[in-house]
């Protein structure tokens, strides 16, 4: 493979030496990524492109549809979260449903690429080996923003060709302004590449400027229905909104994504040029000289804890944002059978509000699932990059230094559901009590989540990435399973199809007794395969 | 089965991975209290056996004890008196070298603070710096640091040196020169031959994951050639024949010879009877020893 990437690159002459292997770095980008970028892609067009058959399927009628929209322009705290609606057809309500979030999902794929073949290979030191070849000064940072723009293009195409069949100049204007913010936040991440020496600050800060975007247009939105508040403006992801789709397109909304990325990427340009590979423009501030670390659970901790706060705050976010449209939602959907009827599917019994919350906390403990995940691989990250092995070489047993990170991994699955339905509560402004039983009872399945990790990682080493395949799975299960109408069978797949529906349904221990014997069980035996196997070097 | 004067003893290993044989039989003993060099190319299962020994990998076959006791079943406990410096030392980026000395030092059996700062001074580490930001030579020193600072019996060093100055190396070898003083015993695999040369009791040299030669380097050199030139008064007469001789190069009154070293008593009388002016005689270093384990290697791959 390497053969071929080094045998493609011939060396330029002239004054485009700044940009030298610009090419190989691509195919390099390219070939790393030929798993995540596909599933990227994938997973962000399928979302847009099968909500027409969900909304559908609610709103039948464009009777139903026009009084969805009318009621939508009423209700600034469901316009905070998705922005106004400009059209009642079908494509409009597609836009209106899921632009800002296929927007935000593209912006997040959009960073970790760039920063993930830029300061992440500088840190790594595997630049330098690269960058003593015939590669020019700015060609990995042109490298990583050329396969940004592949993924956002290829978005945009599948966008487009995806929603043709509801007019294909909205169609356009959906992928285009998708991907358009995909690559604001691509070459914003470059510019904050350049700053920090850390490739996990800079997809931190980055991710934090998306959230304050994301803040931005929410605040605008609520404030005006119609998308003119200056906030929407200034903020990259309400340009989206601007454009238009499926509501008499304004194309000249364009040239601000034009201008804005061209903005960005000259500024990353320049800062590129001018500095050291594998310096930063932020200084990396001196530790201190001696440790109180004395355990390997401080150790994991230590690791663990950065990570945890950002999630815990990131919950108590959503869950604030979930608790309060939460009153708005269930007037929206009060007159609508239909629509009522799929809510009561996805989750509610009695009582709408009561449906909404149950299914708001239950997509908490999918994104739980996710932390799980994440914690438990640490263990896998930690042993492939070699960290783990002096630990063991020390008088610390494999179960004991794994314990350390699982205490974190469950604990902290814990505590961040909790922090979120403390969020909900807190958003609705009532039913602190039966929302934190709703989170509770979501901690079973994610704990029998968190064990298939440990299983994968015990006793299958090679094959713990899948783990994130297990959460993905169940998180498309639970997402837009019931709205694709899936069968019983692969619906009943996911831990979180059994637990009961808090609030509003009845409590019922047995599913919550046997995931969490299942979770146990599965967390068993995967140290014991851990114990058995080789370390990996 | 194990004598009480061997720290580690291990016997006819074997570990696979997948199709790759990486130890076929392989045998050490190391003796308390010795510094004991583990030499070997790129790939002949130095760090496998290593790893074997911290008990991260489960030998396939064969028996390893150290100190006495099993390093899969034992293993923290048996941690707990030693230190282990890989070869290449990954640190956690947002943790500094203090940090990282500290901790490993209360993960074995504990740490002398004023030899920490000793050594923190001669191997000239600023314990501030955070892990991505040291060089490769500075993170091998704070895994040095923790090592020579813990209070253990045995350090078993993978090519600890990687990295290093020439004057960290000097600090190094006066290191592991007062660890065997105090009575603390070295396993050193190590590509440095002459650090090997300087520090080691004994080496063992392996080769495709099996030992081809074990013993002190006095007796090694007992089975190899010395070099030998003098300057005679007359012409030498008969030198070829007399067994264990090599190569031998004579001008006018000059030669040259390599002669196998437990022959050189015959080589040395036939000499004198020429009568010699001037005579050196270097004994077989290291290198040599090594190179010779492994010259059919060169030669197959077409070096020479």
């Amino acid at each position: 493979m390497t053969a071929t990437v080094t045998s493609a690159f011939t060396p330029r002459t002239g004054g485009s030496r700044q940009l030298a292997g610009t090419a190989a770095l691509l195919r390099l980008a390219l070939r790393r990524d030929r798993v995540l970028l596909p599933l990227w892609v994938g997973v962000i067009a399928l979302m847009v492109v099968s909500m027409p058959g969900a909304l559908e399927t609610a709103y039948a009628t464009p009777a139903d549809r026009a009084e969805l929209a009318r009621q939508l322009l009423t209700n600034s705290s469901l316009r905070a979260t998705y922005g106004p609606v400009f059209s009642d057809s079908l494509g409009g309500l597609v836009a209106w449903r899921i632009g800002v979030f296929a927007a935000v999902f593209a912006a997040i794929m959009s960073l970790l690429i760039v920063v993930r073949h830029t300061r992440d290979e500088e840190e790594s030191g595997r630049q330098e080996l690269l960058s003593s070849g015939m590669v020019g000064r700015r060609a990995p940072l042109t490298a990583a923003l050329l396969a940004a723009l592949v993924a956002n293009g290829a978005l945009a195409l599948l966008i487009t060709g995806g929603l043709a069949g509801q007019g294909a100049s909205g169609a356009l204007a959906l992928g285009l302004g998708t991907a358009g913010v995909g690559m604001v936040f691509a070459t914003m991440a470059a510019i904050v590449a350049q700053l920090t020496e850390s490739a996990r600050l800079a997809k931190g800060l980055t991710g934090g400027l998306l959230g304050a975007a994301f803040v931005l247009r929410a605040a605008g939105d609520s404030a005006e229905a119609d998308g003119s508040s200056v906030l929407t403006w200034v903020s990259p992801v309400g340009w989206l909104e601007q454009l238009r789709a499926f509501a008499g397109e304004r194309w000249w909304v364009l040239l601000l994504f034009v201008g804005a990325i061209a903005v960005q990427g000259a500024v990353a340009y320049e800062l590129a040029g001018r500095r050291d590979v594998g310096m930063s423009f932020l200084p990396t501030r001196p530790g201190s000289a001696t440790g109180r670390l004395g355990t390997p659970e401080a150790l994991a901790w230590r690791l663990q804890r950065g990570s945890l706060l950002g999630w815990s705050l990131g919950f108590l976010a959503a869950g604030v944002a979930f608790g309060g449209i939460t009153t708005g939602a269930a007037d929206l959907v009060g007159d609508n059978a239909r629509t009522r009827e799929v809510i009561e599917r996805m989750g509610g019994q009695a009582g709408l509000t009561d449906a909404f919350l149950a299914a708001m906390v239950g997509m908490l403990g999918m994104i739980a699932a996710l932390y799980i995940v994440q914690s438990v691989l640490r263990l896998h990250v930690e042993e492939t990059s070699q960290r783990a092995e002096p630990v063991l070489a020390n008088a610390v047993g494999r179960v004991r230094w794994a314990g350390g990170h699982l205490a974190v991994a469950f604990g902290g699955s814990a505590l961040i559901v909790v922090v979120g339905a403390l969020g909900v509560a807190a958003g609705y402004g009532q039913d602190l009590g039966p929302v934190l039983g709703a989170g509770l009872v979501q901690l079973p399945a994610v704990w029998a989540i968190g064990g298939a990790a440990v299983l994968l990682y015990g006793a299958l080493p090679k094959a713990a990435p899948a783990a994130w395949g297990v959460a993905g799975a169940v998180l498309i299960i639970g997402w837009i399973g019931p709205a694709l109408e899936l069968p019983d069978a692969v619906l009943n797949l996911s831990p979180f199809s059994h637990l009961p529906k808090l609030p509003g349904e009845a409590m019922s221990w047995p599913p919550v007794l046997i995931l969490t014997a299942i979770g146990a069980g599965l967390v068993a035996a995967g140290l014991v395969g851990l114990r058995r196997r080789d370390m990996v070097s | 089965m194990t004598k009480a004067n061997s720290a580690i003893e291990v016997a006819g290993l074997d570990k696979s991975f997948g199709r790759t044989h990486a130890l076929d039989g392989l045998d050490l003993e190391v003796r308390t209290g010795e510094v004991h060099g583990f030499l070997g190319p790129n790939g002949a299962g130095k760090s496998t056996t290593i790893r074997v020994l911290l008990g991260l990998l489960r030998a396939d076959a064969g028996t390893a004890q150290l100190l006495g006791k099993d390093p899969w079943a034992d293993a923290v406990e048996l941690h707990r008196r030693l230190a282990y410096v890989p070869g290449d030392v990954t640190l956690w980026r947002n943790l500094s070298g203090g940090e990282v000395i500290d901790l490993y030092g209360r993960l074995r059996g504990g740490l002398d603070p004023a030899r920490r700062a000793e050594l923190i001074e001669r191997f000239e580490l600023d314990p501030t710096k955070k892990g991505r930001t040291y060089s490769k030579g500075n993170r091998q020193k704070v895994a040095l640091v923790a090592a020579f600072a813990s209070d253990v019996d045995l350090l078993i060093l993978d090519e600890p040196t990687s990295g290093l100055d020439p004057l960290m190396e000097e600090v190094f070898q006066r290191c592991v020169r007062e660890e065997r003083e105090r009575g603390r015993t070295v396993l050193l695999s190590s590509h440095i031959l002459s650090e090997v040369e300087e520090l080691c009791d004994r080496v063992s040299i392996i080769r495709k994951g099996r030992t081809v030669e074990s013993g002190t380097l006095a007796d090694l050199r007992h089975l190899t050639r010395t070099s030998v030139t003098a300057e005679l008064v007359g012409p030498p007469n008969g030198l070829a024949d007399l067994p264990g001789v090599h190569d031998v190069e004579v001008r006018g009154n000059r030669v040259g010879l390599q002669v196998d070293t437990d022959k050189l008593n015959a080589v040395l009388r036939s000499l004198t009877e020429s009568g010699v002016r001037s005579l050196t005689s270097t004994p077989p270093t290291l290198e040599e020893l090594f190179l010779r384990h492994y010259q059919d290697e060169l030669e197959e791959a077409g070096a020479r």
